[in-house]
C-alpha cells in the first residue's frame, strides 16, 4: 500500500491503463508538457510519448469530435476537459455523437471514451471554474457518469472507466485533489464494479446519499450526528448513471429517512431523481419526505460567496434534522 | 488620472482599400518603429499615422508605462493574498494601448480576460480592475458606460458577440465599430471561426484583434496554426494584417486602417498583433515547465516600452522631466488601485440570489427568503 494524493492516484491509474493497453490515448489542453493545469497527467508524456499524450489545439468540440474518430479506429481516448465550465463547447459532440453512436449503429460501433472533468467548487476560482454539470449528462442515455471520492476509488474508477466499452464521464472533485490516503494498487477492478455505490458510514436513523466532493462533508455530518445521538448512514454513490438504487433502497428500508446532498443546483438535479425513485420504490418504508440539501438555483457565485452556495456541515445537519422531524422546514433550502 | 484619447475620428476617410483587399500576400510583419527605436518609412500603413506627433507618442508611452505598473501592482496584490488570481499582460502593452487608443468612444469592445490595458484606455475605475480577480463579483463595470463588454473567460465566445453587435450597428446605419480581442489559442475555437463566417457573409463592421502572444497556457502558437494566424481570415473572405505587436505605432496604424474600412462600409478586418507574454499565463501558472529562457530573453530585447523610449530619446523631444512625471503618475495610479482593492468590502451573502432573473421568479424568491431566515438563525445565536 502506498499513500497518495487524490490527484496522484488518478495519475497512477492512467499510467497503469496506458501500460496495459497501447490503444489508450490521452488528449486535451496542456496535458503534455505541463501535465495539465492540475498536474494530473504529470510525467505521462515523458513516459509514453507525444503520440499517446496529446496536447491538442484549444478547441473542446475539436477534442471531443476527434475522440469519436479515434474510437472508430479502435482507440480508447481519455479526454481531459480542463475545467467543468469548458465542457459546453463539447456538449454537442458528447450528447449527440458520443452518447448515441452505439445505439445508432445497432451496436456496431463502440465509443470507449473516458471524459475526465475536474468539477465542483471550493477552490476560490473565477467564473466557469467551479460548476457541477453532471445532471446534463446523467439525463442523456448512452453515457455512464461516475465520480470518485477517495484516492483508492479514483485509482480504481479511472481504470474501470477506460476499460468500459461505453463512454464514461469521470467527474473529479477538484477540491479534493490534494487529499492523501492509502491506495492499494493491487486491488482487483472487479471487487467493486463501476456501477455500484458504497456505504461509507453505517447507520440506522437516516440515510444520507452523496458523491464526489461532498462525501467527506457527509462523513463529518455522520460524526457530528453521532455526538448528538443520531445514527446517519452515509452512501457514496460513486456511479451517478446508472445509480445503484438497490443499495439506497436497502438503506432506506432500514432507516426510513432519506437526505440527498450535492453541490449542483437543486432543480432538475440528481437529488430530485433519487428522491422520486426512492419514493416510488420505498414509499411504505418512508417516515418522512425525502430531503434535498444542494446548491441554490443560481449561477455559481463569485468566490467570496461560494461558501454560501455549497452545502456545508451545518446545512446538511439541518437537512438531517428535517428528515428526522426535528424541525418543520428546511432552513435555507426549501424552494 | 485618465488617459486622453487621441483624436482619431476626424481623420479623412479613405476610399482606397487596395492594400488591404489584396489580402496578406506576404506574411511580412509590419513595423513602423524598429527594435532600436528608429522610425521606418515606406510601409503601406505609414499614412495612417502621419498626424501622430512626438507629443502624442509621449502620451502613448505614458499609458504603456502606467498599465505596466498597474499590472505589476496587481501581480503583487495576488502574491500578498489580496487577489485570488491575476492574468498579467507584461509585454503586450503596445498591442493593447496602440489599438484601444485608436478607438472612438462609441466603438464597442468585446475582450477576453487579459485586456486590462484596453479597459484602462476605456476609462475604467481602478477599483474595477481588481474586483473580479478578488472574487467579489463576476463583472466590474457597466458595459454601456465604458462601451466595453465585461471580460470573457470562455475562450473565443466574445468574438461572436462582437459580430452580433456589429450586425446591430450595420442595421442601425451607424458608423461605429465592434472590436473583439482574443489570443492565438482562441483562433482554434469553433466560435471564433463561426464569428468570421458571420462577419464576412454580412460584411459587418467588426475588427478581429488577435494578440498572438505565442502561448496558450503551455501550448505554443505552432500547435494552433502551422501558418501565420493572419492567413486564416482571408479564407473566410476577411482581409488581414500582420503587425509587430510590440510597436505601438504599427498597431495604431493597423487599427486605424481597419476602423476606417469598417466605418466606410468595407466590412471586417483581422489584425494579428505579434507580441509575447513575458510573464506566466496567470499567477497560478508556472512557465518554467514549458518555456525556455532564451526565448524569453529574445523577446525581452523587443520590449515595447523600451523601444518607444529609445525613439523618444533620439527624437530629442523626450525630456527627462517627462519620464519622472510618468513614473510619478504610475505610482499614484498603482497606489490608488491598491487602496481601492484593499478597502473593497466583501459582498453580502444574500446577494448570491440577485440578478439571476430580471423578473421575479417564485421558486428562487422562496429559496432566497429561506436562506435569509437560515442566516438569521446564526446571527441570533451570536
Ligand atoms: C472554452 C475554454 N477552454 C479552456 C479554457 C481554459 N483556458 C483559459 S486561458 C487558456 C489559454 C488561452 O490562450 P490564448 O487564447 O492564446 O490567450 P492568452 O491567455 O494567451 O491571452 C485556456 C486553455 C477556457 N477559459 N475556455
Amino acid at each position: 500500500m502506498q499513500s497518495m494524493t487524490f490527484g496522484r492516484a488518478i495519475n497512477a491509474g492512467l499510467h497503469k491503463a496506458m501500460e496495459n493497453d497501447p490503444k489508450v490515448i490521452l488528449m486535451g489542453e496542456d496535458v503534455g508538457k505541463l501535465g495539465g493545469v492540475f498536474r494530473i497527467t504529470d510525467g505521462l508524456q515523458d513516459h509514453f510519448g507525444a503520440n499517446r499524450v496529446v496536447d491538442t489545439p484549444l478547441a473542446e468540440a475539436g477534442i471531443m469530435g476527434s475522440a469519436v474518430g479515434l474510437a472508430y479506429r479502435g482507440y480508447r481516448p481519455v479526454v481531459e476537459i480542463q475545467f467543468d465550465g469548458f465542457i459546453y463547447p463539447a456538449f454537442d459532440q458528447i450528447v449527440c455523437q458520443v452518447a448515441k453512436l452505439h445505439y445508432r449503429t445497432q451496436g456496431r460501433v463502440h465509443m470507449p471514451i473516458t471524459i475526465r472533468v475536474p468539477f465542483g467548487g471550493g477552490i476560490g476560482s473565477p467564473e466557469h471554474h467551479s460548476e457541477s454539470p453532471e445532471a446534463y449528462f446523467t439525463h442523456t442515455s448512452g453515457l455512464r457518469v461516475v465520480s470518485p471520492s477517495t484516492p483508492q476509488d479514483a485509482y480504481v474508477l479511472i481504470q474501470q472507466a477506460i476499460a468500459s466499452n461505453d463512454p464514461v464521464l469521470y467527474f473529479e472533485p477538484k477540491r479534493r485533489y490534494h487529499v492523501k490516503r492509502e491506495v492499494d494498487e493491487a486491488m482487483e477492478l472487479g471487487a467493486l464494479p463501476m456501477g455500484s455505490g458504497r456505504v461509507v458510514v453505517p447507520g440506522s436513523d437516516v440515510t444520507l446519499v452523496t458523491y464526489g466532493p461532498l462525501v467527506p462533508t457527509a462523513m463529518d455530518a455522520a460524526e457530528a450526528g453521532a455526538e448528538d445521538g443520531i445514527s446517519i448512514e452515509v452512501i457514496d454513490l460513486r456511479s451517478l448513471a446508472p445509480i445503484d438504487y438497490s443499495l439506497i433502497e436497502a438503506s432506506v428500508r432500514k432507516t426510513g429517512r432519506l437526505v440527498v446532498s450535492h453541490e449542483a443546483s437543486q432543480t432538475g438535479g440528481l437529488g430530485a431523481e433519487i428522491a422520486t425513485t426512492i419514493t416510488e420504490r420505498c414509499f411504505e418504508y418512508l417516515e418522512a419526505a425525502p430531503v434535498r440539501v444542494t446548491g441554490f438555483d443560481i449561477p455559481y457565485p463569485p468566490s467570496k460567496l461560494e461558501s454560501h452556495h455549497l452545502p456545508d456541515l451545518d446545512r446538511i445537519l439541518d437537512g438531517v434534522d428535517l428528515a428526522l422531524g426535528r424541525r418543520a422546514t428546511l432552513l435555507g433550502q426549501k424552494g | 488620472m485618465r488617459c486622453v484619447l487621441l483624436i482619431t475620428h476626424d481623420l479623412p476617410l479613405s476610399s482606397d482599400h487596395q492594400e488591404l483587399d489584396d489580402g496578406p500576400e506576404s506574411d511580412e510583419l509590419i513595423q513602423l518603429i524598429t527594435q532600436d527605436g528608429e522610425r521606418t518609412q515606406g510601409s503601406v500603413l505609414q499614412r495612417w499615422i502621419q498626424d501622430v506627433t512626438d507629443e502624442q507618442l509621449g502620451s502613448l508611452y505614458e499609458d504603456m508605462v502606467v498599465i505596466r505598473r498597474i499590472d505589476t501592482e496587481a501581480t503583487y496584490l495576488q502574491r500578498q493574498g489580496e487577489l485570488a488570481l491575476w492574468p498579467p499582460l507584461l509585454g503586450q502593452e503596445a498591442a493593447q494601448i496602440g489599438s484601444a487608443r485608436s478607438l472612438r468612444k462609441d466603438d464597442f469592445v468585446f475582450s477576453s480576460y487579459r485586456e486590462s490595458g484596453v479597459a484602462y484606455c476605456r476609462g475604467v475605475d481602478f477599483e474595477d480592475l481588481t474586483r473580479v480577480w478578488r472574487g467579489n463579483s463576476h463583472s466590474s463595470w457597466d458595459p454601456f458606460v465604458l462601451n466595453m463588454a465585461t471580460p470573457q473567460v470562455i475562450i473565443g465566445a466574445q468574438t461572436l458577440h462582437a459580430t452580433g453587435y456589429a450586425m446591430g450597428i450595420k442595421n442601425d446605419g451607424a458608423d461605429s465599430v465592434a472590436v473583439t480581442y482574443f489570443g492565438d489559442g482562441a483562433t482554434s475555437q469553433g466560435d471564433v471561426n463561426e464569428a468570421m463566417v458571420f462577419a464576412s457573409s454580412f460584411q459587418l463592421p467588426v475588427i478581429f484583434f488577435c494578440q498572438n502572444n505565442h502561448w496558450a497556457i503551455s501550448e505554443p502558437v505552432s500547435l494552433q496554426a502551422s501558418v501565420p494566424l493572419s492567413r486564416r481570415a482571408p479564407g473566410f473572405g476577411i482581409p488581414s494584417l500582420r503587425v509587430d505587436g510590440n510597436d505601438v505605432l504599427a498597431v495604431m496604424a493597423a487599427t486605424r486602417s481597419a476602423l476606417d474600412r469598417a466605418r466606410s462600409g468595407g466590412g471586417p478586418t483581422f489584425i494579428e498583433a505579434v507580441t509575447y507574454r513575458m510573464g506566466p499565463h496567470t499567477t497560478a501558472d508556472d512557465p518554467h515547465r514549458y518555456r525556455n529562457v532564451d526565448e524569453l530573453a529574445g523577446w525581452a530585447a523587443k520590449d515595447p516600452i523600451a523601444r518607444l523610449e529609445k525613439y523618444l530619446k533620439s527624437s530629442g523631444r523626450f525630456i527627462d522631466g517627462f519620464q519622472r512625471l510618468v513614473a510619478d503618475k504610475s505610482d499614484a495610479v498603482a497606489h490608488a488601485m491598491r487602496e481601492a482593492c484593499k478597502n473593497m468590502l466583501d459582498p453580502e451573502p444574500i446577494t448570491v440570489f440577485d440578478n439571476v432573473f430580471s423578473e421575479p421568479h417564485a421558486a428562487l424568491t422562496r429559496q432566497k427568503e429561506a436562506y435569509a431566515h437560515y442566516l438569521s438563525t446564526f446571527a441570533a445565536a451570536e
